[in-house]
């Protein structure tokens, strides 16, 4: 943790734009450069700013959730969303479409468990760095 | 809360029990309908599809031998459990002892009725796990445990020399079906890889079964309980290696190798487990020897492949599992309600304990042979077979006979020892124990008389079909009790009398063994240990050489590998020449912007190997792998780069951290410095030279094109790198996070382990 009044207050500003930037990387990531492991890290970035800048503990609050939990539940999402092809009759981890508002010309704004999945990377991701960060944090 | 703790389990107990006791008999009567098939030489295969797709099958195959054992196991299974109930079930951890039991059960009968060796040999490791944890149940005393890791490696080292056998006796055969292989006998016995198979399969089974140089394992698996003991170390597991025999009989037998492997091991075993048999004071001691002698017994019948040979076998088989659960049984009640099983310790219990006497007695004079027992039958056909050989005719004769007669003894040290004679008064207090405990050993012993007295039923249902699924042909069975005085019943006189003789003399003849032990120089037991010593130096001595813990070391171990490795190739193939004009073209090619940023990327390396600063040398090498990424964006990888960036930008942060707690780089590292940078460029070059030699070769870009053109009509995504991540490939990603967790989880659970002992220095100061 350092003590530098620019830090501080250049870090609150860039936090946010990082997680911001991070969920826009992942949400083209299926378009363009981008996906859920460049979120992911990029997000984890904003994160480990964070705490050199306000500590650990501060930055575990700002998480509320542990980042070894955060780390699960994507492999928790991933797994489900390779599952939910079971559902339809379809093998493991064949991709699911959902098309809302599509029209002859348009495809509309496309849903599928493979952006469900690529959530998943991108928490596991986050979760896994920031589980890593934060504690060699502490125990250093 | 007490009071809870101590209810709880006999509640779990109770269900537990229960279902202990219904699976077996539950098995049992399912069985039971295959008798009448089986008994008319039909053999059903039952059989499951599991994985169509991939042609796995749970197949099981019912012939004389496997529905012998199958009822055996049952059978017995069921009067072991409820006996359980009373020996254990008050035993906190019984639910888990039920479990283990009901495992092992499973699994040998799948041993026994698989159809197939891959399911066999599944089988046959279950049942090593479960007898591990069994042996091992008593798990606070250093010597169970001892014990069941001691048989634990024995069976599972045979274990493994026995699927190595079955992947090349599959290979030979063409299939893995038992029922196909039986078939394929001469054709197997004339393959070059015979002897080896033989000598696998025998390394599987004789482990198994205890035969001799293997035999030490099984006398120490007494350490578990005694139903356990009785269960899988007299009636069942043990005899997974004789079943093998019988069962590969008409695969592998019949040639002089299986021979002489057999009678030479069997014959040994038989006579050198029985008397050590009479050497024992623990009556479950003089048990588990004799248990030893009938498995040698069976091996040496086994091999000698008659078919009057196969016949008495199986007889025999039937006979011992019979008599032998019922003395465990029997012991281990007397345990229950003496405290001792030392054989100087108990007399005259056949007031006190009628029933259990009963039982025991008739137990008893089966093992010893005497008519009209079936036991009586069973040393007849071992005698006739032996004298009818044409080879090796008095080695087995002779070693049965041996045995026979120190049978007789053992049966006399472990029934009419206790129960005979004068009551001493420090057993006055002892009354008949619970009829949940003398069901099973009445039953099992009135067996043997049931047997005995009409002998057609063993031979129509048990023993003809076993034989003739063993000798693999129909030939004829033909059990009595008596019908005319020949050589076989000249020699059991001789046995009653040999054996009446050195039973009242058994005191000396124990102390004669015992001396005779003391002198000799060859110790099983502590050479065992010296073995496991010896693997463990042996471990210990190669990972101080292997495991430096430095991380510069391994790294220039693992570097210097690769480097020499790739060079030799390169060297040997005569690589180098074509790879020439390829780097010649390649360095015309660079532009002035490759030579920009390869300079960037160098000044950077020079930098992190000169400088004496830590700090400095991470920032250099922050400045190589920026480099490295302005590459990736020059040739059009724009996800690769960024990842690259994020992961320097987060690296760096790491180092930094860690950076507090690390030494200043020290001078003594300075000279090790030219030949760490010298091992890099070498590294470096070679790969560079392998990069242009693949570049040359022309890349099959069959894959690539099939994800250009499918990515967007199959998965609606113009990002290839991204769509290959999460929808064509994404089973490998998931594996791929899975292993992030984890590695993240560990390395969470490392630093916090190594955080606890200082934070209570923390809280002390």
């Amino acid at each position: 943790m350092m003590n530098s009044v620019i830090l501080n207050a250049a870090t609150r500003l860039l936090v946010s734009l990082l997680v911001l930037f991070s969920i826009y990387m992942l949400l083209r990531g299926h378009n363009l450069p981008g996906g859920g492991f460049i979120g992911g890290l990029t997000g984890a970035t904003g994160f480990v700013l964070y705490a050199i800048a306000h500590g650990t503990e501060a930055t575990r609050a700002a998480l509320r959730v542990e980042p070894q939990n955060i780390a699960m539940i994507g492999l928790g999402v991933a797994l489900a969303a390779g599952v939910s092809a079971a559902i339809f009759g379809d093998a493991f981890f064949t991709g699911q479409w959902l098309f809302l508002g599509a029209t002859e010309d348009d495809k509309g704004l496309p849903l599928s468990s493979v952006l469900v999945f690529d959530i998943g990377v991108y928490l596991v991701v986050f979760g896994s760095i920031l589980t890593l960060v934060l504690a060699l944090e502490e125990e250093v | 809360m007490a009071t809870t703790g101590a209810e709880v389990p006999r509640v779990y107990g109770g269900a537990a029990g229960w279902i202990s006791i219904l699976i077996p008999v539950a098995i049992f009567a399912w069985l039971t309908q295959f008798l009448e098939p089986v008994a008319a030489g039909e053999t059903v295969l039952l059989g499951v599809d599991w994985v169509p797709s991939m042609d796995i099958r749970l197949s099981l195959m019912i012939d004389g031998l496997s529905l012998t054992f199958a009822l055996l196991i049952s059978g017995i299974g069921a009067l072991v459990t409820l006996y359980s109930t009373q020996y254990l079930g008050r035993h906190p951890e019984y639910p888990r002892f039920v479990l283990f039991l009901m495992l092992f059960m499973l699994g040998m009968l799948g041993l026994v009725l698989a159809d197939n060796l891959i399911a066999l040999f599944v089988f046959w490791e279950i049942t090593t796990i479960s007898s591990y944890l069994l042996i091992g149940f008593d798990s606070d005393s250093a010597k169970s445990r001892r014990s069941a890791l001691q048989a634990l490696l024995l069976t599972a080292t045979g274990g493994l020399a026995l699927l190595a056998g079955m992947i090349m006796l599959g290979a030979v055969a063409g299939s893995f079906e038992l029922s196909v292989i039986l078939g394929m006998g001469d054709e197997i016995r004339a393959h070059p890889l015979y002897l080896p198979i033989l000598i696998l399969f025998l390394a599987g089974a004789f482990t198994k079964s205890a035969q001799f140089p293997f035999h030490f394992w099984l006398p120490n698996a007494m350490a578990a309980p005694t139903p356990v003991s009785a269960y899988l170390h007299s009636a069942t597991m043990v005899k997974a290696g004789v079943f093998l025999l019988a069962r590969m009989n008409p695969a592998l037998g019949g040639t002089e190798p299986w021979f002489w492997a057999l009678v030479i091991a069997g014959g040994f075993t038989t006579v050198f487990a029985s008397l050590l048999a009479v050497r024992q004071t623990d009556i479950k001691q003089v048990l588990a020897y004799t248990t030893l002698m009938a498995l040698g017994a069976l091996t040496l019948f086994i091999g000698a492949g008659t078919s009057d040979a196969i016949k008495a076998a199986m007889v025999f088989l039937v006979v011992h599992s019979l008599y032998k659960a019922a003395l465990f049984l029997m012991i281990g009640l007397v345990d229950h309600e003496t405290g001792t099983r030392e054989v100087e310790e108990l007399h005259g219990l056949a007031r006190k304990m009628p029933v259990t006497f009963v039982a025991g007695a008739l137990a008893a004079i089966s093992m010893a042979g005497i008519p009209p027992l079936i036991g009586f039958i069973g040393k007849e056909f071992l005698y006739k077979a032996g004298l009818a050989l044409d080879t090796a005719q008095l080695w087995v004769t002779g070693t049965i006979f041996a045995a026979s007669v120190l049978m007789f003894v053992a049966a006399g040290i472990s029934v009419a020892r206790p129960f005979l004679g004068r009551l001493p008064d420090r057993l006055a207090g002892t009354h008949e124990g619970p009829a949940a405990m003398w069901i099973g050993p009445l039953t099992l012993g009135a067996l043997g008389l049931v047997f005995g007295l009409s002998s057609d039923l063993a031979e129509t249902w048990l023993v003809a079909p076993a034989t003739w699924a063993v000798y693999g042909a129909e030939t004829k069975v033909d059990l009595y009790l008596f019908r005319e005085v020949n050589a076989a019943f000249l020699l059991s006189l001789a046995t009653f009398a040999a054996g009446l003789v050195l039973y009242a003399a058994h005191r000396r003849l124990r102390a004669g063994m015992a001396r005779a032990i003391e002198i000799s120089p060859i110790r099983f037991d502590p050479a065992w240990d010296r073995l496991l010593d010896g693997l463990k130096a042996l471990a210990a001595w190669q990972t101080g050489i292997l495991q430096s813990g430095v991380l510069q070391r391994y790294m220039v171990t693992i570097l210097a590998t690769l480097a020499a490795a790739v060079a030799v190739t390169l060297w040997a193939q005569d690589a180098l020449a074509p790879i020439e004009p390829g780097l010649a073209a390649q360095l015309a090619g660079l532009q002035l912007t490759h030579y920009a940023i390869l300079g960037f990327i160098c000044a950077g390396a020079l930098l992190a190997a000169y400088t004496s600063s830590r700090m400095t040398a991470v920032a250099a090498l922050g400045v190589v792998g920026v480099g490295v990424a302005l590459i990736f964006i020059m040739f059009s990888a724009p996800d690769v780069a960024i990842t690259q960036l994020l992961v320097e930008t987060l690296t760096i942060v790491l180092v930094a951290v860690a950076m507090l707690k690390l030494p200043t780089l020290s001078l003594r590292t300075e000279a090790r410095r030219p030949w760490h940078a010298a091992l890099s460029v070498a590294v470096g070059g070679l790969v560079t030279l392998v990069l242009v030699g693949v570049l040359q070769g022309g890349l099959d870009r069959r894959l690539t094109d099939y994800f250009e053109a499918a990515s967007w009509p199959e998965a609606y995504g113009r990002n290839i790198v991204n769509v290959i991540l999460v929808d064509f490939r994404a089973l490998d990603t998931f594996g791929e996070i899975a292993v992030v967790v984890i590695a993240a989880l560990a390395a969470f659970a490392l630093l916090r382990g190594t955080r606890t002992p200082r934070a209570g220095q923390e809280e002390g100061e």
